[in-house]
Formats: C-alpha cells, structure tokens, sequence
C-alpha cells in the first residue's frame, strides 16, 4: 500500500468515526443551549439506537428504513421521557445535582440495556453491501458514504429547523435567553423537553450509524459519549457547527494517531485533546472567550 | 479539649475499638476493612461535593494510582510499606494538581468531565502498559500489610490498620472544616461571588480540596493493595467512581459522617442483595436518583431530623 493510499484510508476511517463524535457533540450542544445541562446520558442514547435498530431488524426482521425511524422515535421517546421523570420535577438545581442526575440516568440506561440484551455484542448488516471502493488505492466502505451523507443531511435538516421554522426559533430563543423568550410566550418547558427529544434522536442517528462497522453493547456508551464531549469541547461549547468541525477533526487525529502511533492508546487520544483544551482555550476553537465567561457553568 | 463538642467522635472510636470482639467471622471482619477502605475514599470525595461543591468522575483514578505506585514500588523495588505508601500519596497529589489546576479555575461541568477523561485515559495506559502494570491481569503478589517487624497479615490485622487510619482522616478532615479553611468552604458552597469579594481564594481553596480528596482516594487504593496482594485495571473503572459518589450521595453531602454511613451501605448492599446481581447497575441508578431527588441531604441528615422532630415533644415537657 503506497503512502498516498494509507493516508487517505486514515482520512476515510477517521472521518467516519468523526462523523459519529461530531452528531452526539451537536446532541451535548442542544441540550446545553436549552438548558445550561450537560447529560451525560448523552452517549446512551448512541448505545440504546444501535441495540434498538438490531432488535427490530435482525430479530423482527422489520426493513431497514421503517426500522431506522421507528428506533429514533424510541430513543426520542426515552429521551423525552427522561427529561419529565428526572429534571422536570427539579426546581432550582445546582449544577451538581444536574451532574448526578444524568449521571444515575446513564446508569440506569446502561442496566437496563444489560438485562434486555445481555452483555454480548451485536453487528448489524452494513446499508447497502460490505463490499469496498477503491478509491486512490484505499479501500472505502460505502457505509463510510452513508454515514457522510446522514450526518450532512442531519446538518442540513437541523440549520433549517432552527433557521426557518418557528419551533427552531423559539428554541434559539430559549438558548440566548430563556426568561426573556418566555415574556414573549414561548414554553420554555416544552422547549426544554423538545431539546432532549432531538438530541436523543442524533444520539439515536449516530449509533444506528456506527453499529454496522463498530458492533455495539451495552457499555459502549459512556466512551462514546465523553468522546463526543470532546467534540463539543473542542468546538466551543453550545456552538452547533464548531461541535461538527471539530467532531471530524477528533476522528481523524483517533485515526491517524492509532495508525502511526500506537493503536492500544486509540480511545486516550481525543481524552487528551479534551484536556489540552480545557488547559489552554476553555472557549474552544469557535467560542468566543468574553462569551465563555458570561456562560452559567 | 472541649469533651462535649466531640462526643460523637469519642463514641465511634469506642465503637470501632469493640466491633471486632462482637464478630468473631472472618467474612464480617472482612466486609468491615472494605468499609473502612472505601469510608477513607468517600469521605475525601465529600470533601469535594458537599463542602467545594464540585464533583470528581475520576476519583477510582486517584485510588488505582494509589495502589498500583505502592503495589509497585514494595513489590518490585522492595521499598518498605511506609515509604511506598507515602510516595504513592505524593504522586496522586501531583496528579490531582496537574489536573485540577486548569479546571478549577473553571466553574462546574468542565472538572467533572475533565476527571471523567482523565480517570478514563489512566484506565487505558493501566490496560495497554503491560511491562509495568501487567496489563489487564494485573499484578498479584503484592506484599501484604507490615509496619517494621510486625506483620499485620491477618484479618484484625487489617482491621487495626485501616479503622485507624479511618479515623485519623476523620480527625483531620473535621480539624480542617472547623479551621480557616473550612469556613471559606462553606462560605464557598452558599455563593462562590460573595466568598471571592470577601477575599477568599476561591480558585486555590478548590484546588486544595481536590488535591485534599484524591490524597484520601490514593490512601485508600494503597490500604486495598495491601490487604487484598493483587490488583488489576478494574480498581480505576469508572463505575468504581460513580459507586464512590453513590457513597456520598446517600450519606449526605457535606456532613462529616455521610462518607462512612455511605460506604457501610454501598458495601454491604449488595451482599445482601447477592440474588440480584444483574440489577445491580439499575439498583445503583435508581439509588443515586431517587436520593437526589428527595433526599438531597442524605440520610444522616434524615435520620438527625427524624430524631430531632421525635425528640421535639420530651424536650419541650422537660423544660
């Protein structure tokens, strides 16, 4: 394998991983904008989508398609579920007790999923055939370009969601300044509660995404989840598209770093660049600084 | 020194000196050593939560780099117990600096997911570097408890051990709260802007709490090295943290005995409940949840209400 193709085949495997951090930071960063929260259930969400999807597929022999959607309205409805049971009954909570909350809640999710699937790990087929591209001498899954095109259309879908629909705006309302939204009648419950909903069906998105090439079980989420904290992190927190960017740019130093580096140290990369950024630039690479320092945290 | 104020100090020494004559099974000796164990870890954690109010994902971090720097060092480089014990807390407390320095500055979320990265990336270097932590086997044959010429390798042995140093870091700990030191916390806990105008180092008091906490974390893998001889990857998981925090939460947050009442319980819960070790995660989180939700002052401070709303009509008939 000449050079050229081994850094495209890192390029490829990093930014499909990427894809996968980029769409659970968009999920942390919701909820975050929403609500000053950050879940920490949030990489459950990925975890209960992936095992969903192979229950209803493989076991229910349900199409794929129909499957998919039926799997995110589930996560969505667990998510929303969630929010009701666990932080809407809180009235005025610290930080602290937020942390715990979500907290107990990925734990639960977590048991939960232990006892319906078991502690064995599950595959899905790949969307359209295993058999690879090969493109520049790197051989390219087309559940690479799946996932791509999922997470440019989650992207897409999303900015006109909150650019052009009402709902969407009253959200970005509620995220610049949730008193002064709901002066002028906006529910910001409700907004609370839709925040959770939609970032448990990226979360959902994600992990239907990634089972087919990663398999899935019942622990995997926490990893996934801090890994797609990084990507918020990284991003400057509670700035959706900075959270995309820098998603992608932590997939591709994972891959590269486990390729020409060392692979038993793979998962502590985009741990480091988590602390590298909490040490040097709170604010991430799109936040502002002077905003970062108005931010409730 | 003021007998009254310590009273229920006085009291638990008693009671820990007399438990050991009261049973005489070696698996309840040894249930109460992991409790004293894990009561050391937790009460430093609630150091942390309930009087600086933040919150450590990575505390099982603190307690494997404890025991594995002194499971090292006595079995490989025959350093004695003290001194291993003693470098292995210094090592930990550097940690905590390195990591708390940066975040501390900051406010809430960012401490507890830089802990969660951290503890998660010392889980990773302790499974992928084999030549000097054995990997995911882990080591075994680590040197069981030895003060000098006394060997303590015996179940009261490690009773002795751990309760005493057990309540030593309950002194400590309270001497620390009743100090300069301690007021600032818990002025910090009511509002972190009035503490700072009032001058207090908001950002450095933090730090030395946490460093104060991971020390006590560290302490405790170093107890658990000893006394069990082998360790593995598994002391730095991060389930092991989120039982540390359960221990505090149920508890109490910010009251002194909340780490050990804490610890007794997450301990012997699930011997008891042994039939339903496949709940145990659900278990843990409805535990956690529910105690948030209702009991945010854990069930110390429940019990001491309890007693004082029982007490209230006596008390009153008396004067």
């Amino acid at each position: 394998m000449s050079e050229l193709s081994q850094i495209v085949q890192f390029l490829c495997t990093g930014v499909t991983i990427g894809s996968i951090y980029a769409m659970v930071g968009m999920g942390f960063t919701m909820i975050y904008n929403a609500t000053g929260i950050i879940n920490f259930a949030q990489g459950e969400f990925v975890m209960l989508g992936g095992l969903i999807m192979v229950s209803l597929t493989s076991s229910a022999h349900i199409p794929m398609p129909l499957g998919f959607f039926i799997t995110v309205i589930c996560v969505m409805l667990i998510g929303a579920l969630f929010e009701r049971c666990a932080i809407y009954p809180l009235k005025k909570p610290s930080v602290l007790t937020l942390i715990i909350i979500t907290l107990a809640g990925s734990i639960i999710a977590k048991g939960v999923a232990m006892l319906v699937w078991g502690k064995q790990t599950y595959s899905l087929p790949h969307f359209s055939g295993d058999t690879p591209l090969i493109i520049a001498g790197a051989a390219i899954l087309p559940q690479t370009l799946w996932i791509l095109g999922i997470l440019c259309c989650v992207v897409y879908g999303l900015s006109l969601f909150f650019n052009r629909t009402m709902l969407g705006k009253a959200m970005r309302a509620c995220a610049v300044n949730p008193i002064a939204a709901s002066l002028i009648g906006i529910n910001v419950r409700y907004m609370v509660l839709l925040s959770f909903a939609l970032s448990a069906a990226l979360g959902a998105v994600a992990g239907i995404c990634i089972t087919p090439m990663l398999l899935m079980e019942f622990d995997r989420g926490a990893l996934l989840g801090l890994k797609g904290f990084c990507a918020a992190a990284l991003g400057g927190l509670g700035h959706s598209g900075g959270a995309v960017v820098a998603g992608l740019l932590i997939g591709i130093f994972e891959s590269f770093g486990s390729g020409y580096l060392s692979s038993a140290y793979k998962d502590a990369i985009a741990l480091i660049v988590l602390l590298a950024v909490l040490l040097l630039r709170p604010s991430g690479l799109f936040g502002s600084v002077e905003q970062n320092k108005l931010k409730d945290f | 020194m003021d007998m009254t104020r310590h009273r229920d100090l006085i009291a638990f020494i008693i009671l820990v000196a007399f438990i050991p004559l009261l049973f005489k099974n070696p698996y309840y000796i040894n249930i109460l050593v992991f409790i004293g164990i894990y009561s050391i870890a937790a009460t430093g954690l609630n150091l942390l939560m309930g009087y600086a109010g933040q919150i450590s994902l990575g505390h099982a971090a603190f307690y494997a780099v404890g025991a594995y720097t002194s499971g090292i060092l006595t079995l490989r480089y025959q350093v004695p117990f003290p001194a291993a014990a003693v470098l292995a807390l210094a090592g930990a407390a550097l940690l905590a600096y390195a990591i708390g320095m940066p975040c501390l500055r900051l406010r809430g979320h960012y401490l507890a997911m830089a802990t969660l990265a951290a503890g998660e990336i010392i889980y990773i270097i302790l499974n992928a570097a084999v030549p000097v932590t054995g990997g995911p086997s882990g080591i075994a044959g680590i040197p069981s408890l030895r003060l000098g010429p006394y060997d303590l390798d015996t179940d009261t042995g490690h009773y002795a051990v751990v309760w005493c140093l057990f309540v030593i870091v309950l002194i400590l700990s309270r001497n620390i709260l009743d100090s300069r030191i301690g007021r600032a916390l818990r002025s910090l806990h009511s509002s972190e802007i009035a503490a700072g105008s009032l001058g207090v180092p908001v950002a450095r008091i933090k730090l030395q709490v946490f460093v104060l906490s991971a020390v006590y974390a560290a302490l405790a893998g170093v107890l658990y090295a000893h006394t069990v001889t082998f360790i593995s990857p598994q002391t730095a998981e991060i389930m092991f943290s989120i039982q540390l925090i359960t221990m505090v939460v149920i508890g109490g947050m910010g009251h002194l005995w909340g780490g050990v009442v804490g610890a007794a319980i997450v301990t012997v819960l699930p011997e008891l409940l042994s039939a339903f070790h496949d709940y145990e995660l659900v278990i843990y989180g409805c535990i956690l949840l529910i105690m948030v939700m209702f009991l945010p002052g854990g069930l110390v401070r429940w019990v001491q209400r309890c007693i004082e709303v029982r007490m209230a009509p006596l008390m009153r008939k008396r004067s």
